[in-house]
């Protein structure tokens, strides 16, 4: 019977919800094949991650040890591929955040596999549907090799429903991998807010903010949303990179997503676009952003989002 | 130091892209060319390098139709020493372009690969962590830096990827989920760029006029002994889902009312 192993992302022994839609793709593929589902999670704090996948009726490999304690592709990747030979696994499904990007590759070169990447869709036993040209095509890619690899974009996978009986969490002996890369620092943005592909609302500011994102914030706060902006904010150093919203930046799909002061770039449009509800708020009427935008307000975001925040406020 | 970047010929982002009516491909007819532009910030980030280690040698690389000659000029333009075209008209999988790259690479020997993180045709995201692999090699995926483009540091046209005293290693700052991560890579490497790395120059026409007599040496997959077969291949290109404008509202009230007893999200 064929296996679909899911590598899970975690960190400090919290999964990743991104995890969870690699799942639902995996299942989907299993609906297909007729396939077993087994996960694996490296790192420090995988044994208590893996817990968590657990829950989800899987059984479920741990990695941990020194060798494996951050995130690097070499020795990540080297685990991963271990972990899917003992288990005959010929089909391996990654979440396509930046720790699925960095090391799926790497798994689908040692085990001779081909790569569906960033997948919306499973389409077929070994057919997938993915987004090309900054989204403004959808392809469906056959992957012709024996062994296949997978990474799916979070957002189009809703978390599975965690099952009646718990699967196994058994430690994987794998040998330790003599990396050339090491670890130096993490830089962590931190922020009260949710993070930004896990909102339930995100709150975006572009151009028409000049810089200013107090407005912006004030909203997300009284919808505990999270912020993020259009590439012209952050490539001015007006806000962090990585609250960039793009086809280059974060993908998202939340339920309300409000871009202010944001024209409406077709690069922009690719990261918020599967969103359940656009409100665009832009002082010019002509922006592109009111074509995909549901409720559309020609205002001064200055003026309309206080007045936004006061009126949510009073809902509440 | 000798620095090896890699430049695709891609479909220019300004230009509308459209879906031809048998979805085989889009429509390609009338469609701009250009480098995949995380192409040129690596060609940037390359002569950055050169620059504050000479000797040093950029040389940059692509492969594609013979048309891509064009793209390779634009990186020499840009300052680059000398150019490799690996000619082949079909569509070549990131895996395919992975094999052919590593067969340039074991002859050229370079201390350093640039690539950008993706080419905006296909956005793959993969080709250089196969090469990676296949290399056996580490890799610094994501380049970013920890300075804003608009910082005096990125003014001074200072790189980004820092080598170590001894020259054989780079730090690199990568950017991650939740924040900036900083890895040390053994050299040889490779180093796929992010788009806050640099603001890669414009080719002055100086530049553009020499750039006429530098070397592009030409080659196929056949003569590197690489088969360029796709492992993934594209059966189907359609349009994405349309999303239809909805309505326009007066003020902000009718706006929240809406949120709340229409679409049901506040």
């Amino acid at each position: 019977m064929a296996t679909i192993l899911v590598v899970g992302e975690q960190a400090n022994g919290h999964l990743k919800k991104a995890t969870l839609s690699a799942l639902t793709a995996a299942q989907q593929v299993a609906q297909n094949t007729g396939g077993n589902i087994a996960g694996v999670v490296i790192g420090a704090g995988a044994g208590q991650a893996a817990q968590e996948l657990a829950a989800y009726g899987i059984p479920v490999h741990v990695v941990e040890g020194a060798a494996f304690e951050h995130a690097l592709a070499e020795t990540h990747s080297a685990a991963a591929t271990e972990v899917a030979k003992k288990a005959g696994a010929d089909e391996v499904v990654i979440a396509a955040t930046a720790y699925g990007k960095d090391i799926a590759p790497r798994i689908a070169a040692k085990l001779g596999a081909g790569l569906a990447s960033d997948v919306l869709a499973i389409a077929g036993s070994n057919q997938f549907k993915r987004a090309m040209w900054a989204g403004n095509a959808i392809a469906t890619v056959e992957v012709t090799t024996p062994v296949k690899v997978v990474t799916v974009r979070a957002t189009e996978f809703a978390a599975p429903q965690k099952a009646q009986g718990k699967g196994s969490v058994t430690p994987a002996q794998v040998a330790a991998p003599q990396p050339k890369t090491k670890f130096v620092e993490f830089n962590e943005v931190k922020s009260a807010r949710p993070e930004l592909t896990e909102a339930r609302v995100v709150v975006s500011g572009g151009r028409g903010t000049k810089g200013d994102f107090k407005p912006i914030e004030q909203l997300a706060d009284v919808l505990n949303a999270a912020v993020g902006a259009s590439r012209a904010v952050v490539d001015a150093g007006w806000q962090p990179n990585d609250l960039q919203v793009g086809q280059t930046g974060k993908v998202v799909a939340p339920q309300l997503y409000v871009a202010a002061g944001i024209s409406g770039a077709i690069q922009h449009l690719a990261g918020m676009k599967g969103s359940k509800t656009i409100v665009a708020i832009n002082k010019d009427a002509e922006a592109p952003i009111f074509q995909v935008a549901d409720y559309g307000l020609v205002a001064d975001l200055f003026k309309a989002l206080p007045e936004m925040a006061e009126a949510v406020k009073k809902l509440q | 130091m000798k620095i090896l970047v890699t430049i695709k010929r891609v479909e220019d982002y300004e230009s509308k892209i459209k879906v031809k009516p048998d979805n085989s491909w889009i429509v390609t007819d009338g469609v701009n060319y250009r480098a995949n532009p995380f192409d040129e910030i690596a060609v940037e980030e390359a002569l950055r390098l050169r620059d504050s280690n000479m000797p040093s040698e950029v040389v940059v690389v692509s492969v594609g139709p013979a048309a891509a000659a064009a793209e390779i000029r634009s990186g020499l333009a840009m300052g680059a020493d000398r150019g490799i075209l690996v000619k082949h008209d079909a569509f070549v999988d990131s895996d395919g372009v992975a094999r052919v790259l590593k067969a340039v690479i074991d002859t050229e020997k370079p201390d350093l690969v640039l690539m950008g993180k993706q080419a905006v045709d296909v956005d793959d995201n993969v080709a250089g962590q196969l090469l990676a692999e296949y290399l056996g090699w580490g890799q610094a995926t994501f380049a970013s830096k920890k300075e804003s483009l608009e910082s005096p540091e990125e003014k001074a046209k200072k790189p980004g990827v820092q080598l170590t005293v001894d020259k054989k290693s780079a730090q690199v700052a990568r950017e991650v989920d939740g924040g900036l991560e900083v890895l040390e890579v053994q050299l040889p490497a490779i180093v796929t760029v992010d788009l806050r790395l640099n603001v890669p120059r414009y080719a002055s026409l100086p530049n553009i006029m020499k750039a006429k007599k530098k070397p592009i040496a030409e080659m196929t997959p056949q003569q590197l002994g690489v088969d360029v077969a796709p492992k993934v291949k594209v059966v189907k290109v359609e349009p994405p889902p349309q999303r239809t404008a909805g309505v326009k509202v007066p003020d902000v009230q009718t706006l929240v009312q809406k949120l709340h007893s229409e679409a049901k999200v506040i």
